[in-house]
């Protein structure tokens, strides 16, 4: 069942498979951000409410929900790496981290930016405000082990594990919205419940969510083919590559 | 398009300074990080090729 | 099971050799929390108000500062590869090594708990309270922290490292444990919290052997 996982343990055939899929990834990112960007900056109506100030959700939300994802994914491939013992799999670990780091940041800067107007402040101690800013520190924290180490196999492994121990953190994370709920609105986007935002509101928003979602893969891929060719530099492959360029 | 012209669509009803804030921010980051592993990619291939150019140097001169 | 109580009566008879050093974190933790006074006021309400935060703060830090001492020694000395290739059990062997760390280090600031709950003016319930929270709640730290300290244990430059990887693991602890005393100081039943200190006790006991010992065959290769 898992055997076409296999032949990606070698980090050639991933650094060649990146290679191939990272166009792919950049082109729909870049279509679908400028479209969602644009429809959301000047042809979706302003919020009733909020005035043109909503128009931060389309780049917040996306970065929000997929900062957790990204940790769920880099959670995964640590699991990966710990079950079937793939050092790309850890690899991906320590690429996808710093990517993550990135997202969690811009859902903190747009954060704050639509809080000033709405609130009244750049930072309120809020549920979800804390738990991105915990997430922060938790990319951070698998970044640094990672890079900690002199020996990158060990430190992959090690990475591996934090990201690991760190995924169960989420859940609380994500109920500690529930815990308190003070200033923060209550979550526009449910798979489950009617959707409460206008369609043509929704629209750009799914559109920037998956445009955002391509662009963290891309990065997450070239990060990747980064952190293999630092790895296996002494390869024959690497260096025939090198030759190439 | 929700605006009247380029003045109020820049202005975005007040809110200007926080909304480019954001989408700058949002720009910024994505293309910054791009840019950065590009440039670490440019210099692992040329700490390869130096290294190769170096290898190269030593055995000419062992030959 | 055996491997358990043997490491257990070395560790801790270890740890009396070394009186100095496992009363470190214990002083750290007085000293801090008589600054906060000077730096806050020395106002009756105010301290209460900030007083279990302050006491749950300076609990979790003064307990990191003692985490390093869980493996750091042993592997220093060797001791740690030769309890690994002995045979026994690893996850048992390290939740020994946690039980004797919490006896040792922990269980001093609980005691001391009281003199510092009069510092900052708490009252009798808020107090009653706070020592049900830091009974149940101090274990998890060892707990989660022996899987950071594993990690680390083997890299030179670890001090912060460990910090920036058990604090934001620790939040939920700490959140739970002052609303319980929060709860408390208006007469409000805290049972709801105690229960989820009690499950994330359980949780950590079941998991963080675990983890430590990959850790620590990880961090040894």
């Amino acid at each position: 069942m898992w055997k076409w996982l296999h032949p990606y343990a070698k980090t050639e055939q991933t650094y060649f498979l990146c290679q191939r899929l990272f166009p792919w990834f950049a082109f729909l990112a870049v279509i679908a951000l400028l479209t969602g960007c644009v429809w959301g900056l000047a042809y979706a109506p302003a919020d009733y409410q909020q005035g043109d100030s909503a128009r931060i959700m389309y780049v917040h939300v996306p970065t929000a929900i997929l900062s957790m994802s990204t940790y769920a994914a880099m959670a995964i491939a640590a699991l990966i790496g710990l079950v079937w013992q793939i050092r790309t799999a850890d690899m991906a670990v320590a690429a996808i981290a710093p990517v993550g780091a990135v997202v969690t940041l811009l859902a903190l800067l747009t954060g704050a930016a639509w809080g000033k107007p709405m609130w009244g402040t750049w930072w309120v101690w809020d549920a979800r405000l804390t738990s991105e800013l915990i997430l922060l520190f938790m990319y951070l924290g698998v970044w640094a082990l990672y890079h900690a180490f002199d020996d990158k196999q060990t430190g992959g492994k090690a990475a591996g594990l934090m990201a690991i121990v760190g995924v169960v953190n989420l859940p609380i994370i994500h109920y500690s919205v529930e815990w308190w709920n003070t200033l923060h609105q209550g979550a526009s986007i449910t798979k489950f419940a009617k959707p409460s935002i206008a369609p043509e509101m929704l629209w750009p928003l799914l559109i920037n969510l998956f445009g955002l979602a391509m662009a963290i893969g891309a990065l997450a891929l070239l990060s990747l083919q980064n952190e293999i060719l630092r790895r296996e530099i002494k390869r024959p492959w690497v260096q025939k590559l090198g030759e190439q360029a | 398009m929700q605006f009247e012209n380029w003045q109020a669509f820049f202005a975005m009803g007040g809110y200007g300074l926080f909304v480019w804030l954001s989408f700058g921010a949002f720009a910024a980051l994505m293309l910054g990080s791009y840019v950065v592993l590009k440039v670490q990619r440019r210099n692992l291939l040329s700490a390869i090729r130096a290294e190769q150019a170096r290898r190269k140097r030593i055995e000419a001169s062992k030959g | 099971m055996q491997g358990f109580i043997t490491q257990m009566r070395r560790d801790m008879l270890l740890a009396f050799r070394a009186r100095a050093e496992v009363f470190q974190p214990l002083l750290f933790f007085v000293l801090v929390i008589s600054l906060f006074p000077l730096g806050v006021g020395p106002g009756p309400q105010t301290l209460q108000k900030v007083g279990p935060g302050i006491i749950w703060v300076a609990a979790l830090l003064s307990a990191l500062l003692g985490l390093d001492r869980l493996f750091r020694d042993d592997f220093n000395d060797g001791a740690l590869e030769q309890q690994m290739l002995s045979g026994a059990s690893l996850p048992w062997l390290v939740l020994a090594k946690i039980c004797s760390h919490w006896l040792v280090s922990i269980v001093p600031l609980i005691l001391i708990s009281p003199l510092l709950a009069l510092f900052l003016n708490l009252t009798a319930d808020m107090y009653w309270a706070l020592l049900l929270t830091l009974l149940l709640g101090t274990p998890v730290i060892s707990l989660v922290g022996a899987i950071g300290v594993g990690l680390t244990v083997s890299v030179q430059k670890g001090g912060v490292l460990l910090s920036l990887l058990l604090l934001p693991l620790l939040v939920p602890l700490l959140i739970i444990a002052t609303s319980a005393v929060d709860a408390a100081a208006i007469q409000l039943a805290y049972n709801g919290q105690l229960f989820l200190l009690a499950a994330m006790l359980l949780f950590s006991l079941a998991l963080s052997p675990l983890a430590s010992a990959y850790a620590l065959r990880v961090s040894l290769n």
